[in-house]
Order: C-alpha cells, then structure tokens, then sequence
C-alpha cells in the first residue's frame, strides 16, 4: 500500500514512525495467545504516552489480538493497575 | 452443572490491619468453598500502588483466587463482594482454554517475566 506522505499525517502525529517498516502480529509472531491483564510492565507496551491503546495501524497487530489487547488493558484499567488516563507513561 | 475456570481478583483498602486483611480473604476463601468451588491456585499481589486513587487512597492489597466451579456461583460471589465494604474494587473473570494454559505454565516458571515470555512462548 502506497505510504501516505507525512505531510498528511502531521496534525495526529504518529507515536512512533513506524511507517516505513513492515508492519507484523507481534503475538502471533510470539506465539501469545493470551494476553494477561495483571502483567502491568507487558501492557505498558500497548499503550501511547497518554495511556491510550495504541492502534491496530500503527502496532499492526490482528483484530483477533487486538481485541484480547483492548479487553486484558481494559480489565487492568478497571482493578487500578494501569491509570485511565496516564501522563508520560513511559 | 459443568465446573468452569474462573479467576476472581478483588483489592482490600489499605487502612486495614494484617488480622482484619486475613480474615477478609479467609471469609472469601469460605465463601468459594462452601459454595462448591475447587480452589486451583491462590496468590496475593499484596500491597500496591493504584495506579489512581479509589476512594481517596492510593495504595490496594491486591488477592486473587482461581478457582473450578459451577456458573451459578458467580451471582453469589458478587454479592458478598458488594455487600462487603473492605473490598474497594473486585474483578471476577471466566477462564478460557489459552487463560488456563497460560496460567499453568506461569505456575510452572515457564512464563518468567513478560519479556521472557515472548522468546520463551516462540520455541
């Protein structure tokens, strides 16, 4: 797929510029199939500077694993393991 | 009823003293068995920091409980947990095939830690 021009993607500016690599699962890349929501550091991973859930387009992960992602971070989220909404996470 | 796998973690406030803390995961404990749940494996996180504050405190103990039972046990647990005021936030969770797994190669010290587990789990 032809790369969008960075000009196009200045006003939400990418966390990290991974535009130019090759985008892969890295779970199934890993062989996770389960994504545990009291493991706060691994979910950290997951998650931009604000503490949002970093997207399917940027992490290239599967919507299958997406979806244990946003489930395992949302459970960690309600039992006060990771913040709602963080500042400078990482 | 088919026993499933379920794995039930629950956040006591801080303010209470190591006796009033055991006797509430006894009373939970109680609670699973008497209702015919089979214990599978029992850990405390203890004491941590919240990563917001929940009722104005920043600090949990954190205990969980896995367990085998039958769905009908779940309502009840609940409702202890509501009717309990010591327990601040709790999280009851059903067990799927990968979650058991998972859990028993971590039991296993299979699953180090989570960085591990990426190269560990890619064998």
């Amino acid at each position: 797929m032809q790369k969008v021009s960075n000009a196009m993607s200045l006003q939400n500016e990418s966390i990290s510029n991974t535009e130019n690599r090759k985008k892969y699962d890295r779970f199934k890349k890993a062989g996770i199939k389960y994504i545990d929501y009291k493991d706060g550091n691994f979910l950290l991973k997951l998650l931009n500077e604000q503490g949002k859930i970093l997207p399917r387009r940027l992490t290239g992960t599967s919507l299958k694993n997406q979806r244990k992602v946003a489930q395992a971070v949302k459970r960690a989220r309600h039992l006060a393991i990771l913040p709602y909404v963080g500042d400078s996470l990482k | 009823m088919f026993p499933n796998n379920y794995e039930t973690v629950f956040i006591l406030t801080p303010v209470l003293s190591d006796i009033q803390m055991k006797d509430a995961v006894d009373k939970f404990r109680e609670v699973l068995t008497n209702n015919g749940a089979e214990l599978v494996h029992e850990e405390n996180l203890g004491l941590r920091k919240l990563a917001y504050p929940i009722q104005h405190k920043n600090t949990g103990y954190y205990q969980l409980f896995e367990f085998k039972a039958p769905g009908t046990i779940i309502e009840k647990l609940n409702t202890e947990y509501l009717r309990d005021e010591r327990i601040i936030r709790h999280l009851t969770i059903a067990l799927d095939k990968h979650a058991l797994d998972y859990n028993d190669r971590k039991r296993k010290g299979l699953v180090g830690k989570k960085k591990q587990t990426e190269n560990a789990e890619s064998k």
